[in-house]
């Protein structure tokens, strides 16, 4: 039975990678009005570097990062071993194919099926990552998922000087602080459009930037 | 003996500390000794941190005068991503801050611990304030030049250069006979000035007649805490002298200077937190301040304690190893 050891190492390593993402981005974290919890979420935050992802995910309580996986480009995830590696393995990442996307097999579907009735997910609805200066326009997968899967607590996220720590298009990272504020759950309201549903999530990202 | 003398300084300072501790919680068990409990708070965290600052410095010690160093560097290094963090920068100056985080900032630790004097004293202010610019030109960007050039180089300046005088007294030879027990005692000597003046400062701030030096900076440095502060710290030098390799009354000269120098300090960074709006640098680690609002008084002392102690050698004829 070799899963028993392979688990372990994995969930060692999970820690290691976490404490590492930590001490670099010198994150704190803080939760307003929301407590961590392991029920299905879907965790959406403004996105303006690429290591956004895995500091979230380590924000995270242990037992709650077990449950958790962060929703990233296939196309980048996957060049080079060690970052799919960390992609596959470790964070345990929903890579998406932002290359070929298919008519019967959207982001949103394939998200649905992978998180079955266990997993929480992170999302960057801005669909690209910004400057750092506004949060971008929400695409509208946000607005599909939760449609689909009313019942998933939505918890937005802002993510503060992750911009300075890894800029758009540099390669290597500046060791600044960063901060991590997570903000009360809210739900898709019946009958409630896309526009205003995508507005209102926008809104609660950004008003969190004031905490 | 000096064996002894290092271990009854430590030990000594220790004792305080633990008296310090229970009196703060026999005075917070007794909810009617009058006392503000928001004052008693701010005493209690500062005497947490004392006690983390002093095992952690008596630990190196007995380790080496490289794990001080290193110590120090690493401390420094923390300060300086708090000091940038709060200090808005433009994202073409991203590489200029990769080099001064990764290249600079250990490479003048380094030279401490290589005792090379010669550098490491004009590393900072002649290289890095000349490499600085020439890397922010190159990157084209000429918006707000000046001033984002300032900004890292008071960064550089306070956070690493200035602390990294604190463990470069562990390089000088202090006597004909040259022992590390004299080095360890007499940086233990001049932190312990520091921290005692910023805590007496702020004892003499309570009595009831205050004269506020700069409210618009600090609402709780006033003349009274300056004057007293640095008379009972002047006092107090005096009375360790024997932990230095100074007679009695160079001692508390210098703990004079040490205790006005932190006031300086403290008084600068809280200029600079003012500025930006915040209360100290640790506002992103939430619960308690930042490493820079504990440490802004030494980076101040240090290099005037450091290169007072070099003149006091020299008038002793005590060559240094550079």
């Amino acid at each position: 039975m070799p899963t028993a050891t392979t688990m372990d190492k994995v969930s060692l390593m999970r820690q290691v990678l976490a404490r590492t993402a930590q001490l670099l981005s010198g994150a704190s974290s803080r939760w307003i009005d929301s407590q961590p919890d392991t029920c299905q979420r879907v965790y959406f935050a403004n996105h303006t570097s690429h290591l956004d992802a895995v500091v979230l995910w380590s924000a995270l309580p242990a037992n709650v990062r077990e449950v958790t996986r962060p929703v990233a480009a296939k196309d980048y995830w996957t060049k080079g071993r060690i970052r799919r590696y960390l992609a596959t393995e470790v964070f345990n990442a929903l890579l998406i194919d932002r290359t070929e996307i298919k008519v019967h097999q959207s982001p949103v579907d394939v998200m649905i099926r992978e998180i079955g009735q266990r997993y929480s997910l992170i999302v960057f609805p801005e669909g690209g990552r910004g400057d750092g200066q506004e949060v971008g326009e929400f695409k509208s997968g946000l607005y599909y998922l939760s449609k689909k899967r009313p019942d998933l607590e939505l918890i937005p996220v802002y993510l503060d000087n992750m911009n300075r720590i890894l800029p758009r298009g540099k390669l290597l990272p500046v060791p600044l602080l960063s901060c991590i504020t997570f903000g009360p759950p809210m739900w898709l309201e019946s009958g409630e459009s896309k526009d205003l549903f995508l507005k209102r999530a926008r809104g609660a990202v950004r008003q969190l930037k004031e905490f | 003996m000096s064996e002894w003398t290092t271990l009854g300084l430590v030990g000594g300072v220790l004792v305080l500390l633990a008296a310090a501790t229970v009196a703060i919680r026999a005075l917070r068990a007794r909810n009617d000794s009058g006392l503000n409990t928001a004052i008693l708070e701010t005493f209690r965290m500062r005497v947490h941190a004392w006690w983390v600052l002093c095992s952690v410095l008596a630990a190196t010690f007995f380790i080496g005068p490289t794990a001080t160093v290193v110590l120090f560097g690493l401390g420094a290094f923390w300060a300086l991503r708090e000091f940038i963090t709060l200090t808005p920068t433009r994202p073409s100056d991203h590489r200029t801050l990769f080099v001064v985080f990764f290249v600079i900032a250990p490479l003048q630790f380094v030279l401490v611990g290589l005792k090379n004097y010669p550098l490491y004293s004009i590393l900072i202010p002649v290289y890095a304030f000349l490499v600085i610019p020439g890397l922010i030109a190159l990157e084209g960007d000429y918006k707000r030049f000046l001033e984002r050039i300032a900004k890292i180089e008071a960064g550089l300046l306070i956070c690493v250069y200035c602390l990294s005088y604190a463990p470069a007294l562990m390089t000088l030879k202090l006597g004909p006979a040259h022992a590390f027990g004299a080095n360890a005692r007499l940086l233990f000597f001049f932190v312990l000035m520091v921290q005692l003046s910023d805590a007496l400062q702020y004892a003499w701030a309570q009595i009831p007649m205050r004269h506020v030096i700069v409210p618009s900076i600090h609402p709780t440095k006033t003349w009274e805490g300056l004057l007293f502060g640095s008379a009972s710290v002047t006092l107090l030098g005096g009375v360790f002298w024997w932990a230095t390799p100074f007679p009695w009354w160079l001692a508390a000269g210098m703990s004079l200077v040490v205790s006005v120098m932190g006031f300086a300090g403290s008084l600068t960074l809280s200029a600079i937190k003012r500025d930006r709006g915040v209360r100290d640098y640790g506002t992103l680690v939430e619960g308690h301040g930042g490493l820079l609002d504990r440490i802004d008084s030494l980076c101040f002392a240090a290099p005037v304690f450091f290169h007072f102690t070099l003149y006091w050698l020299k008038m002793q004829n005590i060559p240094q190893p550079w």
